[in-house]
């Protein structure tokens, strides 16, 4: 009943419009940020060279000492392997920094692009399938440069 | 998504900002099967995690699969000052995005 009475009320109103005016909400629509180009074919690849080449253009690296990770020697849970790169300030200008697990069927595991006034820093948590080098490589002045370090998984947590 | 995915953390000191931020996301990287149904398990992850200062880019991410699950990040950047807000937002695989702002401390 009660909604009987307010569509009457309604069709009172509009009479004197004529026709009803259909509200268009277009202006609430905007087109979704398009992603920057997410590096699936680097990330996909199965090589840390692959990898590199997708993403860089090569896999040719230099170590370089300048380039810190810390991470555990053993890590009892491969799931979540806390990472850390640092880059020494004596490096100017780094452009990117990419964490790769060399043993994990994708290697690539995140690639960091550095904006305005980013330092030489990240640190997050990946995931390892097993035992192998934690990889990082940074870009700074279109050169590549890397360091590594092992990382030891273990299942079940015995330490061993 | 859930409300309030991303929690930051943003402390300003000596004129470098140190950033600290979890996000909740399940990170999965597909291709798995689900123990107990047995049906495979889709990919679900952040691709991309965008950061700004001022109206500035300071650093995007980009992530595989192989994230943890939860991601954490941390990063440091100068340029910005105590008061000065700060923005983090995500894009997983599936279109799904969030974002939050923080107050740099």
């Amino acid at each position: 009943m009660e909604m009987n009475m307010k569509r009457r009320i309604f069709v009172k109103g509009s009479v004197a419009a004529g026709a009803l005016g259909v509200a268009v909400g277009a202006g609430l629509l905007t087109p979704k940020a398009v992603l920057a180009a997410w590096p699936k074919e680097a990330f996909e690849a199965k090589k840390v060279a692959d990898a590199l080449s997708a993403l860089y253009g090569t896999g040719d690296t230099t170590e370089s000492g300048d380039i810190k990770i810390k991470a555990p020697d053993i890590a009892e849970n491969g799931a979540v392997v806390p990472i850390t790169v640092t880059v020494s300030t004596d490096m100017a200008g780094v452009e990117s920094i990419s964490i790769i697990a060399a043993n994990n069927p994708a290697p690539l595991v995140a690639s960091f692009n550095m904006g305005e006034g980013a330092m030489g820093f990240v640190s997050t948590r990946i995931k390892m399938g097993k035992t192998g080098d934690v990889i990082a490589v940074v870009k700074s002045g279109g050169k590549l440069q890397s360091n590594r370090k092992e990382v030891k998984v273990t299942i079940g947590g015995c330490g061993g | 998504m859930a409300k309030k995915s991303i929690k930051i953390r943003a402390k300003e000191k000596g004129g470098v900002v140190t950033v600290k931020s979890l996000m909740t996301h399940p990170m999965q990287i597909g291709g798995q099967k689900d123990k107990k149904t047995g049906k495979p398990i889709p990919a679900h992850f952040i691709q991309e995690v965008n950061c700004e200062a001022n109206g500035k880019n300071v650093m995007s991410a980009l992530f595989s699969g192989g994230v943890s699950k939860n991601p954490y990040l941390s990063f440091k950047f100068s340029g910005a000052k105590k008061g000065d807000m700060m923005k983090l937002s995500w894009v997983d695989n599936q279109g799904n995005t969030d974002s939050a702002e923080a107050k740099i401390g």
